[in-house]
C-alpha cells in the first residue's frame, strides 16, 4: 500500500494537514521484530503480512456507524448467553409435573420445555439473569439491525459496490426474525403457545399444501410433541450457523470495500479518513463491545421480561387478553388484524384465505424482496454506474429519503395496529373506530409522508442555501450612516461550507426520441419512457448546490434576499 | 469530484440556466472544490503532561471499577441462596443473587468498554489517517487470466468435447439430492387424513385400516374444563357462560378415565363455550332461528377455536352478546348464529347441536357438522 504520493500533492482533499501523521500510522506491530509465541505461529503460518494489513486498516468515525456495531455485539451476547441456556433447557414436549420451587405452580401438569424454562428462572443460580439478558439482546439485536438498514439506506450506502452486501443485510434480518420467533415459542408458555397456534392457522391457509405443510411441521395433529424439539433445532444451530455464515461474509465484503464515509471536507470519494484499527478502533470497537454487553447486564438485572411463570402453562383451549408478539413480529400481527374478512374467498369450492396469507405467508417475502430490489431500481432509474463510497447527506436526496420515511410509515401503521387492542382499553376509545383508522392510514399516511418528507428535505436543502450564501446570522444589529439598520452576517469558514455544497447537482434524465428517423413510435422507448418518467419523480423537482458564481453574486448584491429565493428550487413540467 | 454520467446533462439544457442555476462564467469554477482537512486541534492530553497523567488515572480508575464489578458478582453468587429476596425501589423483591450477579457483570464489563474507549479517546493518536481507495474491478488482464484458466481448465479435461459426459454428469447432479428430499418432506409427518374434519365430539379416534380417523358418536355429555363436571341445564343460568369439553377427554371430576396420549391435541379442536340467553335475545334471521333450534332453552354451545388461524376466543361480552378473539379481535354475535362482525375472521364459529339425557344433563345431540378451526384448503 504505497500511496504517498495522492497525500503530498495533487488534490487539495487528499492532502494531510501540517502535523498530522504521514501514513502509515500505527507502526508499532510491523516494525518490531517477531519473538515468542507470534514469531512460532508466524514460522508456520506466516500470518504477519495479513495481520499487519488489516491492523492498518482505516476506519471512518461517525456515531451511525456504530448501529451495526450494536447489532453485531448483540448477536455475539446472544449466542453466548445462548449456549449458557442449552446446559439446562430440555426441548422436549414430553409431560411432567412441576415440582420446582415456585409455589404457584406446583403440582401442575406441564411440558419439560416450560418446567426447564421454570428451573432456569427460579432453581439455577443466575439463570433468570442470562435467560433476560439472551432476550434483551435478541430484542436489542433485532432493534440494531433495523437502525442499521435505516441508516444504509438513507445515507445509500447501499449502491454500487455494495449491492451484495446489502442484500445479505436484507437476508440477516429477515432470519433474524425467524430465530427470535422460533426462540420465542420455545418456552412453551401459554403466551408462545398461543403464537405457535397462530402460526399453524397461517400455515394452513396456505392455499393446497397448507394442511401438508402444517402436518410435516408439526409432526401431526397440533400441537403434537414434535414442534418443540423441531424449533430448538432450528433455534440453536440451523439459523445461527446461517446468520453467522452471512454475517462474517457481511463482515468481510466491509472490509474488501473499505467503509463508506459522510462527505466533508477532505473526504472524497476515492479516500477514506479515520482511524486505524490499531491501537484506535481495536480500543475503540473492542471497548464498544464491552459497553453494550454490561448495558445488557444491567438491562436484565434491573427490567423483566417475558414472565413466563405468569402466564402458566400452554392449553390450547387457554387464552390471555393482550396476547402480543415480540415487538419485530408487531408488523405482520398488525397486517392481520387489520385484512378485512371478506378476503377469504371460495373457488372451486376451495376457501382462498388471502385474509389470512396476505399478512401471515406474502407480507415478509415481498417487503424483504422489496427492499433487496431497490438498490437495482435506483440505478436503473438515475442509470448511474459509479462506485460510490461518499455517503449521502439525506436531504440531498429528497425523494429516496421520502420513498423511506413511507415504506417506515407502512411499517409502522401495520406495528401500531397490533397494538389495537391495548390503545382500546388505555385510552378508552372503540377498538373498532381504531381499527378503521388504521385501515385508512395504511394507505393514505404513507402517501402523506411521502409528500412531507420530500417537502421537508427540499426545504432543509434550501436552508443549506440560505445559510451558505448569507453566513451565520450574528445577533450583532449595524447601523448604517443613512440610519438603516440590518443583521450582520457571518460569512461561513470554506471547511463548514462544504459540507453544505459538497453534493451533486441534480437532474431528471429526458427522453431523447421517442419517434425514430421516419416517424414511426420506437417501441424500444416503452422502457425508456417509464424511465424517463421515473426520473421526473426523483429529479424533477430539485436544489442546486450553491456555485462559486451564485456565492459571489450574493456577496455583491449585499443583504438583498432576492437572490437567494430566485434560485432556490427549480422545478419541472408537471411535477410537484 | 463529480462527472454527469446523464447524457449531456448540461448541453441538453436538462438544467436551465433561466431557473436559477449559474453553472459559472469562466471566469470561476463551476463547483466549490474540497478544500481538504480542516486544522487538527489538539487535545488537552496531547501537550499537558499533567492533562495527560489525568486521563490515565482516569482510564485506571475506570477498569478498577470493572474489578470491583467483578468482587461484587461473586459476592452476589456465593453469599445469597436462589430463595433470598431483597426488596429495591421501583423494582419490589426481587432475586438477590441475580440482581447482584447482574449489577456486578454489568459494572465488571461496563468498566472495560469505558475505560477502553476512554483511553482511546484521550490518549491514543486522534489525527485521523488518509487511505486511498482503489476501484473494486481486477485490471483487464487478471480478468482475461481468469477467463482463460477456465477456459484451458474446461479444455483440459475434455468437457467441451465429450457432451455425454457434460449430459451424464448435469443428471447426476441434478438427481443425487432428491432422495434427501424426499426423506426429509416425507417423512416429517403424516398426512393430514381427515384429522381436522373430526373432534372427539364424534367419538374416541381410533385408526381404520384406510389410514384414516374413525369415531363412533356416543352423545357425550358436555363438562366442564378443566373440572370434568357435567352440566345440567336447570343449572345455566341466563348471562353464565361455561368453557366446556367432551366427556371422557379429561379425567371426570374423581380424577378418573381421560385421554392417555394426545390429550391437548384432542383439547385444541373440541373447546367449546357454552352460553344462556333469553331466548327472545336471538335474532329473527335464519341464523338466529337455527341458533335457537340448535340449543336448548336458550342454552347454546359453540366451538371455542377461532376461524381466522385458531387461537381460542376467550372474551364475551354478557350484556352485547358478542364473542371476541383476543389475538386479533374477531368480533362474532351469538345472538345470529355467531356471525362475524367484526375483524378479520369470515366464517362464523361452528354451532355444536345439544340437549339433554334423561337425567337433564346436556349431551351433543351431534357432532360439528363442520370442520372447527382456521380454513385449509380441503375444507370445502
Amino acid at each position: 500500500m504505497s500511496t504517498a504520493d495522492p497525500i503530498d500533492s495533487g488534490r487539495a482533499a487528499d492532502r494531510l494537514r501540517a502535523g498530522d501523521s504521514r501514513r502509515p500510522a500505527p507502526a508499532s506491530g510491523g516494525s518490531k521484530a517477531l519473538g515468542g509465541v507470534a514469531g512460532w505461529v508466524d514460522d508456520r503460518l506466516g500470518p504477519a503480512k495479513g495481520v499487519n494489513y488489516l491492523m492498518k486498516k482505516v476506519f471512518p468515525d461517525h456515531w451511525s456507524f456504530m448501529l451495526g456495531e450494536i447489532a453485531m455485539y448483540s448477536m455475539i451476547i446472544c449466542l453466548l448467553t445462548g449456549t449458557f441456556l442449552t446446559f439446562w433447557f430440555v426441548p422436549s414436549a414430553g409431560h411432567t409435573t412441576y415440582d420446582g420451587s415456585y409455589i404457584p405452580l406446583q403440582g401442575v401438569q406441564m411440558s419439560e420445555a416450560y418446567a426447564s424454562s421454570l428451573d432456569i428462572s427460579f432453581d439455577i443460580k443466575g439463570g433468570l439473569l442470562i435467560r433476560q439478558m439472551h432476550h434483551w439482546a435478541a430484542l436489542m439485536f433485532i432493534v440494531a439491525l433495523s437502525a442499521h438498514m435505516l441508516r444504509v439506506f438513507f445515507t445509500g450506502a447501499f449502491r454500487k459496490p455494495r449491492e451484495l452486501n446489502w442484500i445479505i443485510g436484507c437476508i440477516l434480518s429477515m432470519l433474524a426474525l425467524v430465530e427470535g420467533f422460533a426462540g420465542y415459542s420455545l418456552p412453551d408458555d401459554l403466551l408462545s403457545g398461543t403464537g405457535l397456534r397462530a402460526a399453524q392457522g397461517f400455515i394452513l391457509s396456505a392455499p393446497v399444501i397448507g394442511s401438508y405443510m402444517a402436518y410435516g411441521l408439526f409432526g401431526g395433529d397440533f400441537p403434537g410433541e414434535a414442534i418443540i424439539p423441531r424449533l430448538y433445532g432450528v433455534h440453536i444451530l440451523l439459523l445461527p450457523a446461517i446468520l453467522i455464515g452471512l454475517f462474517t461474509a457481511h463482515i468481510v465484503m466491509v472490509a474488501v470495500q473499505k467503509h463508506t464515509q459522510y462527505p466533508g471536507p477532505g473526504r472524497t470519494n476515492d479516500n477514506v479518513v479515520g482511524f486505524p484499527v490499531m491501537p484506535v478502533y481495536a480500543a475503540k470497537a473492542g471497548g464498544f463491545f464491552f459497553i453494550v454487553f454490561g448495558f445488557t447486564a444491567l438491562l436484565a438485572a434491573f427490567v423483566q421480561i417475558n414472565s413466563i411463570w405468569v402466564y402458566g402453562p400452554y392449553d390450547p383451549s387457554a387464552v390471555t387478553a393482550g396476547s402480543q408478539p415480540d415487538w419485530y413480529m408487531g408488523f405482520a400481527d398488525g397486517a392481520l388484524r387489520l385484512l378485512p374478512g371478506w378476503l377469504e374467498f371460495n373457488i372451486f369450492g376451495h376457501p382462498l384465505s388471502l385474509n389470512v396469507a396476505i399478512g401471515a405467508l406474502f407480507l415478509i417475502p415481498i417487503m424483504y424482496g422489496a427492499m433487496a430490489a431497490y438498490p437495482f431500481i435506483e440505478a436503473w432509474v438515475t442509470g448511474d454506474k459509479r462506485e460510490h463510497h461518499l455517503l449521502d447527506r439525506p436531504r440531498n436526496q429528497p425523494t429516496r429519503t421520502a420513498l423511506g420515511v413511507a415504506a417506515l410509515t407502512f411499517y409502522g401503521v401495520l406495528m401500531f395496529a397490533a397494538g389495537n387492542d391495548l390503545m382500546a382499553i388505555k385510552l378508552h376509545m372503540s377498538i373498532n373506530d381504531i381499527t378503521y383508522f388504521f385501515r385508512a392510514g395504511v394507505f393514505i399516511l404513507p402517501v402523506l409522508a411521502f409528500w412531507v418528507t420530500r417537502r421537508i428535505c427540499l426545504s432543509l436543502q434550501r436552508s443549506d442555501r440560505n445559510m451558505v450564501l448569507h453566513g451565520r446570522e450574528s445577533g450583532r444589529i449595524v447601523r448604517t450612516a443613512e440610519g438603516k439598520f440590518f443583521e450582520a452576517h457571518e460569512p461561513l469558514d470554506e471547511y463548514t461550507r462544504w459540507k453544505l455544497v459538497g453534493y451533486e447537482r441534480q437532474a431528471p434524465l429526458e427522453l431523447t426520441g421517442g419517434v425514430d428517423a421516419h416517424g414511426v413510435a420506437d417501441r424500444s422507448s416503452r422502457g425508456a419512457k417509464l424511465r424517463a418518467r421515473l426520473s421526473q419523480f426523483y429529479f424533477g423537482t430539485h436544489v442546486d448546490p450553491v456555485t462559486p458564481t451564485e456565492l459571489a453574486a450574493a456577496h455583491h448584491d449585499g443583504h438583498a434576499h432576492e437572490a437567494i429565493e430566485a434560485a432556490g428550487e427549480s422545478t419541472h413540467a408537471g411535477s410537484h | 469530484m463529480t462527472t454527469h454520467e446523464f447524457p449531456d446533462a448540461d448541453s441538453a439544457g436538462v438544467v436551465r440556466l433561466d431557473e436559477g442555476h449559474h453553472p459559472g462564467d469562466g471566469k470561476m469554477p463551476a463547483e466549490f472544490e474540497n478544500p481538504g482537512l480542516p486544522p487538527h486541534v489538539h487535545r488537552m492530553a496531547d501537550h499537558d503532561e499533567a492533562g495527560a497523567k489525568r486521563a490515565e488515572r482516569q482510564v485506571a480508575g475506570l477498569f478498577g471499577l470493572s474489578m470491583l464489578g467483578t468482587i461484587v458478582a461473586m459476592v452476589g453468587y456465593f453469599a445469597f441462596s436462589t430463595e433470598h429476596r431483597s426488596w429495591v425501589p421501583g423494582l419490589g423483591h426481587v432475586s438477590t443473587t441475580n440482581l447482584l450477579l447482574g449489577i456486578g457483570i454489568g459494572l465488571g464489563l461496563l468498566g472495560i468498554g469505558l475505560g477502553a474507549v476512554h483511553w482511546a479517546k484521550t490518549l491514543m493518536p486522534d489525527e485521523e489517517v488518509v487511505e486511498m481507495r482503489h476501484p473494486m474491478r481486477s485490471s483487464d488482464e487478471a480478468r482475461a487470466g481468469f477467463a482463460e484458466v477456465m477456459r484451458d481448465g474446461g479444455e483440459k479435461s475434455q468437457l467441451f468435447r465429450r457432451p455425454l459426459l457434460k449430459l451424464s454428469l448435469g443428471g447426476a447432479m441434478g438427481l443425487f439430492s432428491l432422495p434427501l428430499l424426499v426423506q426429509l418432506l416425507g417423512s416429517l409427518g403424516p398426512l393430514p387424513r381427515n384429522n381436522l374434519d373430526v373432534t372427539f365430539w364424534d367419538g374416541h379416534p381410533h385408526e381404520g385400516e384406510d389410514g384414516k380417523q374413525h369415531r363412533t358418536f356416543e352423545h357425550p355429555r358436555l363438562v366442564t374444563d378443566p373440572e370434568g363436571i357435567p352440566i345440567k341445564a336447570a343449572d345455566v343460568t341466563i348471562g353464565s357462560v361455561y368453557h366446556v369439553l367432551p366427556a371422557g377427554l379429561l379425567p371426570n371430576a374423581d380424577g378418573e378415565g381421560g385421554l392417555e396420549h394426545g390429550q391437548l391435541e384432542e383439547k385444541a379442536k373440541a373447546a367449546v363455550l357454552l352460553m344462556r340467553l333469553d331466548p327472545t335475545e336471538f335474532q329473527d334471521t335464519p341464523g338466529g332461528k337455527k341458533a335457537k333450534e340448535w340449543g336448548h332453552d336458550g342454552i347454546v354451545a359453540y366451538s371455542k377455536i377461532c376461524t381466522h388461524v385458531g387461537c381460542p376466543v376467550g372474551l364475551y361480552e354478557r350484556t352485547t352478546h358478542h364473542l371476541l378473539c383476543p389475538c386479533h379481535q374477531s368480533t362474532f354475535d351469538v345472538t345470529d348464529d355467531c356471525k362475524v362482525i367484526f375483524g378479520p375472521a369470515k366464517r362464523p364459529l361452528p354451532q355444536l347441536k345439544i340437549t339433554v339425557d334423561d337425567e337433564g344433563y346436556l349431551i351433543a345431540a351431534q357432532p360439528f357438522q363442520e370442520a372447527v378451526g382456521p380454513s385449509f384448503w380441503e375444507r370445502g
